[in-house]
């Protein structure tokens, strides 16, 4: 089934094209990750999808809802969405515990007591059980991505963008969340990421886009996008990346 | 962690003993110098050719004693005002603050007003306000008037709050775009992110200027008494007039420091404590 349809989306900053014409279809519990060089527009497409931009043309729909209709309130719609950051966002006034709980307490009108146990489970989950009162900066920079994910995942979302987890990570942190998001995957959660990590791009994702010039310029199955690339400019692509020994 | 014992080299050990000596010196430095210039005032302040004069008529301890019961009931006015019209001031700039953060057309007029507001009442002088509202307004002969007292309070709420609420926008404006971000993706609403992501964030930062405009509220707050109302300068004005001695305006600028210093204390605190979280985060 369908879950996220994306049709000619345009979106321009001050006369520069970020988006240009864009078409995605994201097909529930798949993982499709989206590559590119810097400027591409992969992460202009993430925030457009969960509406903290406003399009300049074309149509999101999700779960055959049209949410780009400015009659639809995207607070509604966000709920429906986990979004996690490249630069993680947490809270920093609040404790891990107050971070995680905030949402479903304050939007969803969960009662506290069960917004923290519910918290502290998911906590557990990913290994993070001893630093639910302990504040972001007190955490390595891969504790608060892990938290930061399982603050997405608190809402139940329906779909996880991930912009970048990585980028901002020391390289041995990487691993960490990498492998949560793994076990996201196999838990079936419907994700689209954005990504410099081509090497989890290929083990994680079972759809590949090459986004250039603000369109998919080529996607399909890991193996081939990356194996066998048909456009030139995913080759140019790939063989930078492999020259930087990213891949 | 426990640290394992560690036996410091040779080298260590010069570098400590040299550090050591160097301390010592620091000290003895310090102290010398300022004995020099403490010796240097009091010695060109008393060898004055007209000290002995200045000292019997702002120095007298016995018209200093015969003063302060009634310099510090005036005090007492000052204090019970401060409490109120921070209070008042910090609240009116919040809202104002916020008020000014609101988007939408709907919202136009109030956006408008709450500009308006900041920038008259930061143009406009305090004595203007209090004249205005203190003599103006009970001049008008309206049935429940408040007494010249609260009158002048809202004066320096009034005031004040222009200045706070300009200083609660700067602290708005300072959190981070990407914190808004991160809130509205959770499916938090406007409203539900100024009031648990960016108000505390905001508050916190903003904490040490805050402070620092009550420590200036606090010496204002005595110009209410240009309406009539006995603070403790006009108590001091009043004695000195029977005296003819300048003694109890001392006594008045004694006990105005006593009040400020825990104000100021907290306020290096607070300012202190956003810093080191600032190295820290």
């Amino acid at each position: 089934m369908t879950l996220l349809r994306c049709r000619g989306l345009r979106k321009t900053f001050g006369g520069h094209v970020v988006l240009d014409g864009l078409d995605l279809t994201v097909d529930e519990h798949r993982v499709v990750a989206l590559i590119g060089a810097s400027g591409s527009g992969k992460s202009t497409l993430l925030r457009c999808v969960n509406l903290l931009e406003e399009l300049d043309d074309g149509t999101i729909e999700l779960d055959g809802e049209d949410i780009s209709d400015p009659r639809v309130d995207p607070d509604r719609v966000r709920r429906r969405i986990g979004m996690v950051f490249q630069s993680y966002n947490l809270f920093p006034h609040l404790s891990v515990l107050d971070n995680i709980s905030l949402a479903p307490v304050r939007v969803h009108r969960r009662p506290r007591a069960e917004a923290q146990a519910q918290a502290r489970e998911l906590l557990d989950r990913v290994g993070l059980g001893t630093k639910a009162d302990a504040y972001p900066d007190q955490l390595s920079g891969g504790q608060q991505q892990r938290v930061a994910i399982v603050r997405a995942l608190a809402n139940s979302p329906r779909l996880m963008l991930l912009d970048e987890i990585t980028s901002a990570l020391d390289p041995e942190l990487v691993g960490e969340v990498l492998a949560l998001v793994r076990e996201l995957k196999d838990d079936g959660m419907t994700m689209v990421l954005a990504t410099h990590e081509m090497g989890f791009a290929r083990e994680v994702a079972d759809q590949v886009c090459f986004l250039d010039g603000g369109r998919v310029v080529e996607s399909g199955p890991p193996e081939r996008v990356f194996g066998d690339p048909t456009e030139p400019r995913t080759r140019q692509f790939l063989r930078r990346i492999i020259a930087a020994g990213r891949l | 962690m426990i640290l394992a014992p560690h036996e410091p080299s040779a080298a260590q050990r010069r570098r400590e003993a040299y550090r050591r000596r160097q301390t010592v010196t620091s000290v003895l430095v310090a102290a010398a110098s300022t004995a020099a210039l403490g010796t240097l005032l009091v010695v060109a302040v008393t060898g004055a050719p007209g000290w002995d004069r200045v000292r019997r008529s702002f120095a007298d301890p016995a018209i200093a004693r015969d003063a302060l019961p009634e310099v510090l009931a005036g005090l007492w006015l000052n204090v019970r005002l401060l409490f109120c019209c921070a209070a008042g001031a910090l609240l009116l700039g919040l809202l104002v603050a916020i008020l000014r953060t609101l988007r939408g057309p709907v919202f136009f007029p109030v956006r408008a007003l709450a500009a308006g507001y900041t920038y008259t009442f930061r143009g406009l002088p305090l004595i203007i306000v209090l004249y205005v509202l203190t003599l103006g307004v009970p001049g008008l002969r309206l049935a429940g008037m408040p007494p010249v007292l609260v009158l002048g309070g809202l004066a320096l709420v009034l005031t004040y709050g222009g200045y706070l609420a300009e200083v609660f926008r700067a602290g708005i404006e300072s959190v981070h775009p990407s914190q808004l971000a991160a809130a509205r993706s959770l499916g938090l609403s406007y409203r539900q992110t100024m009031r648990h992501v960016v108000l505390p964030q905001a508050v916190r930062r903003v904490a040490p200027p805050l402070l620092n405009d009550v420590v200036a509220l606090q010496k204002d707050v005595g110009l209410v008494s240009l309406a009539g109302p006995i603070d403790a300068v006009r108590a001091a004005q009043i004695a000195t007039a029977e005296t003819f001695n300048y003694t109890p305006y001392i006594v008045a600028g004694a006990l105005f420091v006593l009040l400020a210093i825990p104000l100021i204390a907290v306020t290096d605190w607070v300012t202190l404590r956003a810093a080191r979280r600032q190295e820290r985060g």
